[in-house]
């Protein structure tokens, strides 16, 4: 009798584990689902969250208008938290909800992560910030696409203005030993190799987090370099300038879109004055991105964040494309990513064969009494 | 030779960072035996109190240095509070559980402040102001040393002897020693060893306190996970000196700074941290208890 | 009854903490804008919430000393845990083993592929948790660089498929091998070492194998890791991605169950019998004629190896790996699922595991105060369950010999 009981015990809890966690797919096909997915907590929440708004924002003038091709479109927000393993789970839990089309992620490991389960179910998926070159350009990943630059047109841009402009002969190229930053300095110390008019005299990792970079910035007054290019992010660059601005060294710093924040220039203060860091192209005067920043501070009352307005025109190209394709078959999208122009906040844009985004660029800005310029 | 001087400075001030911060770990380890991993984040709290006083004080419009002494002093009174409570809470209970208990304990306290801190204030990295003006003096000399440095140098060296003077002279000093030596003895002579270990706990959170201000003000931000970072750095430098022990703490702070300038200034900062750890290893190959540790005798 | 000197208590320490509490707290500054925030809400709600918390504290505290002196005066407290009764009940042990059985088997059939991927994920925590075990819950030797063996068998599997084309199944024992041979590479240096210089070494290997992985390009890519590392195949067939992710399940699922085996046979061979005597007393345990030195490298070896599995397990599920899934907090999350399941104990482990890696999953909506409550939970467990979730029960030998020798 007990034993029977057992077996009946388990079967009851099998069923209403069964029963009450069913998966929620294939149930509603009148909806189109795009997934959002990047970093929403942690450290690098701040990259990933604004992408949400962009995408809420974008669907919500989207479904006032009657949806696309009839149905409306849902948003399947998960987080990844910029983790690799957690960037897998969030594109299973993804595809478990039937998604269609995904705007993410926000970093290049956790995209790349992702993008090998994406793959397998013909899902496409573009990002508004994961700039990792190889993403594109290495074709693994003929379902990726992206609305940012990528590294190495961000190197370039530097390396030129270095040797063009500012006629640097002798430049130390610093990382900080991540993902981004090293890669860009990578890029960076290639292109000044290549180039017989400078020489690289130090390439050096810092310690993110370290207590001070005294050593490192000793070790660059004693390359002699005109100029410093930096690869990474805004706390450790300020360290790093106010150190040397400290130890009244003038050498010229040249950084990335990593630095180019404004917390940067609050943090560094006065001691950021005439840096120079590259950026996405300057797109406030674009009629669309005034638009969408106006309702983002109607929405949110506040100023959107990072990646905001790529996010927003990733979003924008998605939906423009299955509409355009007539469907969220995933040959018939690719298609039309690739032929359609779409008006955007960043511009009129569509993408090329490996993914990129045409039309999308970089310009660089100096800090000048307190605020980023955009040098023309 | 400029160039050696200017790293071997760096290193002295790397490394009296680290011995303000390893002081707390190494006395805390000589009374109870225990990783107080929370320690980083006492250190991390007393700079943030102190960036709250600082802000607020200047928006009342007081002058520089009254600001300096006032939040100096605050960040003392709370990081003294908080290495208190700390102890009450998490270790106390545990006095005589296994060790490995009160490590996770204070593990997950760490956690607990980190995250405190992020939740009630921020996860950006704020601006520290630099409350130590530049010496005019020192102008000709600002490429190797800054007046900041010689702050940070002459109150180690301050901290150092009154901490030296209060642990061989007075009577609360030799309290703890007996204590670290044997506690049930030391009760036996009416030692109250609560006591003294809360006051070990606010001591070496008061010297975490200072060097939080200092450091904040000479790196220029400090954001809630600093304290994490430096906190293993201090506590490396402490086991290299040999824990327990206050002059070991100093000196292997300062060999752990210079190991890591010099490391950076003729080889690379790509492996700095390995450096500073393979050094680690290779000393206690040799000397199993650290540089000034005594090694203990086992018995059955 | 609460007495009138507990409130006055509670209310001392109410104020002690609105004060402690007070600038980070109620004051939140951002020097940039100039702009200084007072929230008074919070002192009242710190106030109000350590008056509570103190009662709650003094109760566990005294249930708790309670059962400290019960123990010390030699009294039963007549009241085996009741996990351990549980198991010690066949007639609930068994109906409940083969329920468990059933549903692990079925779970995959059931659930969606999300469940079921970060179901493996927690499995993958299992073994990890497993292998420190033999290390940290066995040998009593505390290993904070564990996650550096992880990253062994990740690259390992990365590597030899980039390089080689290496399959999963032959990459498994590879890197099995590879990190029994790391393990036994940290061994030697920190053989004469003790607890605390113990972990702060292997702290520092773990961060070692950590940083040459971010920086030596030519040999591991660097900080921007290894894509495209191929899922297991099934006898050569390429699975879709939905049906791998089912696959990989019942492979962890397999592993899991081998390594359950494994553990629990070494447990009590002459072996694991070393390792438990070396983590009582060093010295005893040499005198009994133990080779320390070789009973502490198969500690660390065999852990290792386990760790280094779990690694070559991850590159193929994640079909990525970068050096930044490797840090320490890896290794504290490891030694703190052996420590809050149950040290020593194997179902205390897999339940260590399985809370700590599902429960932040599920409560994904509430994830800024994980870490807190996180931090929390370690804090209480160890104060009033240090033994964890499912403690371990020490095989007690009494001495009744003589008694029933004499009436039969």
């Amino acid at each position: 009798m007990k034993r029977y009981f057992g077996k009946v015990f388990v079967a009851a809890i099998v069923l209403v584990f069964a029963v009450s966690m069913m998966p929620g797919a294939g149930l509603a096909a009148d909806t189109i689902k795009l997934g959002v997915a990047g970093a929403h907590s942690g450290d690098l929440a701040s990259y990933g969250i604004p992408s949400v708004k962009a995408a809420e924002l974008v669907v919500k003038d989207v479904n006032a208008k009657g949806g696309i091709l009839g149905k409306k479109v849902v948003l399947l927000v998960e987080d990844d938290v910029c983790k690799p393993e957690v960037a897998t789970s969030t594109a299973t839990k993804l595809l478990s909800q039937g998604v269609d089309v995904v705007m993410g992620h926000i970093c290049s490991g956790a995209t790349k992560a992702a993008l090998g389960i994406y793959k397998a179910e013909n899902i496409i998926c573009m990002a508004p910030s994961a700039t990792n070159p190889a993403l594109t350009q290495s074709g693994d990943y003929p379902n990726f696409y992206r609305t940012i630059a990528s590294d190495d047109a961000q190197a370039r841009l530097e390396v030129d203005y270095a040797l063009d402009v500012l006629k640097a002969k002798k430049i130390a190229v610093l990382h900080d030993k991540g993902d981004y930053g090293k890669g860009l300095a990578e890029f960076a110390k290639s292109f000044i190799e290549q180039d017989p008019r400078a020489e690289v005299v130090l390439y050096e990792g810092v310690t993110p987090g370290a207590v001070d970079y005294s050593a490192v910035v000793q070790k660059i007054r004693r390359s002699k370099a005109d100029a410093v290019i930096f690869g990474g992010y805004h706390p450790e660059a300020s360290k790093i300038i106010m150190q040397m601005r400290k130890k009244r060294m003038k050498t010229v710093f040249i950084s990335d879109d990593g630095v180019k924040d404004d917390t940067f220039i609050k943090v560094a203060g006065k001691y950021a004055e005439g840096v120079y860091a590259t950026g996405p192209r300057d797109t406030s005067s674009n009629p669309l991105a005034i638009a969408a920043i106006e309702a983002h501070k109607k929405a949110y009352g506040a100023d959107p964040g990072a990646f905001f307005l790529n996010a927003y025109a990733a979003t924008q190209a998605l939906l423009n494309a299955i509409e355009k394709a007539g469907s969220t078959d995933y040959d018939a999208v690719s298609k039309a990513l690739k032929t359609e122009y779409v008006e955007t906040p960043l511009g009129k844009i569509k993408f090329d064969n490996k993914g990129d985004a045409t039309g999308i660029g970089f310009s660089i800005y100096q800090v000048q009494n307190g605020k980023y310029v955009e040098l023309k | 030779m400029d160039y050696f001087l200017e790293l071997f400075l760096g290193g002295l001030t790397r490394g009296s960072i680290y011995a303000l911060i390893a002081l707390g770990y190494t006395m805390v380890y000589g009374i109870i035996g225990l990783i107080n991993f929370a320690h980083g984040e006492i250190y991390m709290i007393g700079a943030f109190t102190a960036l709250i006083v600082i802000s607020v004080l200047t928006l009342m419009g007081m002058n520089t240095l009254a600001i300096l002494v006032i939040a100096g002093v605050i960040a003392v009174i709370y990081s003294s509070a908080y290495g208190y409570t700390v102890e009450k809470i998490a270790y106390k209970p545990l006095r005589n559980a296994p060790r490995l208990s009160a490590l996770i304990s204070a593990i997950g306290m760490s956690l607990f402040l980190q995250n405190y801190v992020l939740l009630a204030q921020t996860s950006d990295f704020l601006p520290f102001p630099c409350l130590i003006p530049d010496f005019e003096f020192m102008e000709p000399y600002a490429h190797i040393i800054g007046s900041t440095e010689i702050v940070i140098l002459i109150t180690t060296a301050v901290v150092m002897v009154l901490l030296t003077i209060m642990i061989k002279f007075t009577k609360i000093g030799k309290a703890m020693r007996a204590t670290s030596q044997d506690k049930t003895m030391a009760m036996l002579v009416g030692i109250n060893v609560n006591r003294v270990i809360s006051v070990t706990f606010i001591v070496g959170s008061a010297t975490a306190a200072i060097g939080g201000v200092l450091i904040a003000s000479h790196v220029g931000m400090i954001n809630f996970y600093v304290g994490f970072i430096a906190g293993i750095k201090a506590f490396v430098a402490a086991v290299l000196g040999g824990i327990g022990s206050i002059p070991g703490a100093v000196l292997g702070s300062f060999i752990l700074g210079w190991t890591e300038s010099f490391a950076t200034g003729y080889v690379s900062s790509d492996y700095e941290d390995v450096f500073a750890f393979l050094f680690l290893v290779l000393i206690l190959i040799f000397r199993p208890a650290g540089i000034l540790g005594r090694s203990e005798k086992y018995k059955i | 009854m609460i007495k009138f000197n507990e409130i006055k208590r509670a209310f001392l320490v109410s104020i002690w903490f609105m004060f402690l509490t007070f600038p980070i707290m109620v004051i939140r500054v951002n020097p940039v804008e100039r702009i200084v925030e007072w929230r008074w809400k919070n002192m009242i709600l710190v106030g109000i919430g350590s008056f509570l918390l103190s009662f709650v504290w003094n109760y566990l505290m005294k249930r708790k000393e309670l059962g400290v002196k019960k123990t010390e005066a030699g009294e039963e407290t007549g009241t085996i845990p009741l996990a351990q009764r549980i198991l010690g009940e066949k007639r609930i042990y068994i109906p409940g083993l083969v329920a468990i059985g059933v549903f692990t088997m079925v779970f995959p059939l059931i659930f969606s592929m999300y469940q079921t991927t970060i179901m493996t994920t927690a499995l993958i925590y299992v073994m990890l948790g497993l292998g420190l075990n033999i290390v940290v819950g066995l040998a009593g030797l505390l290993d904070l660089g564990y996650v550096a063996f992880y990253a062994v068998g990740a690259y390992a599997y990365a590597l030899l498929n980039y390089h080689f084309g290496l399959g999963f199944w032959m990459a498994l024992p590879i890197g099995g091998v590879l990190g029994a041979i790391f393990g036994i590479l940290l061994g030697f240096p920190v053989l004469r070492l003790r607890g605390d210089y113990l972990a702060i070494v292997t702290l520092g290997f773990g961060e070692i194998i950590r940083i040459i992985l971010e920086n030596w390009n030519e040999f591991s890519f660097g900080p921007s890791g290894i894509a495209n590392i191929p899922r297991p195949s099934l006898f050569g067939i390429d699975l879709s991605v939905h049906s791998s992710i089912i696959y990989i399940y019942y492979i962890m699922i397999a592993l899991c169950l081998f390594t359950v085996f494994v553990v629990n046979r070494l447990q009590d061979s002459r072996i694991g019998r070393a390792w438990i005597a070396l983590r009582e007393d060093e010295v005893a345990c040499e005198a009994m004629g133990i080779d320390k030195a070789k009973t502490k490298l198969t500690a660390f070896s065999l852990g290792a190896t386990w760790a280094s599995m779990a690694g070559v397990m991850f590159a193929a599920k994640t079909t990525f790996v970068n050096p930044a899934s490797f840090t320490i907090w890896e290794s504290i999350m490891i030694l703190c699922i052996v420590v809050l399941g149950g040290m020593g104990s194997i179902i205390g482990v897999i339940a260590g595991a399985l809370v700590l890696i599902l429960t932040p999953e599920y409560l994904r909506a509430f994830s800024e105060y994980r870490m807190l409550a996180f931090g929390t939970m370690l804090v209480v467990m160890m104060i009033f369950r240090p033994g964890g979730f499912i403690p371990n029960v020490r095989r007690v030998y009494k001495f009744e010999g003589v008694k029933s020798a004499d009436k039969s």
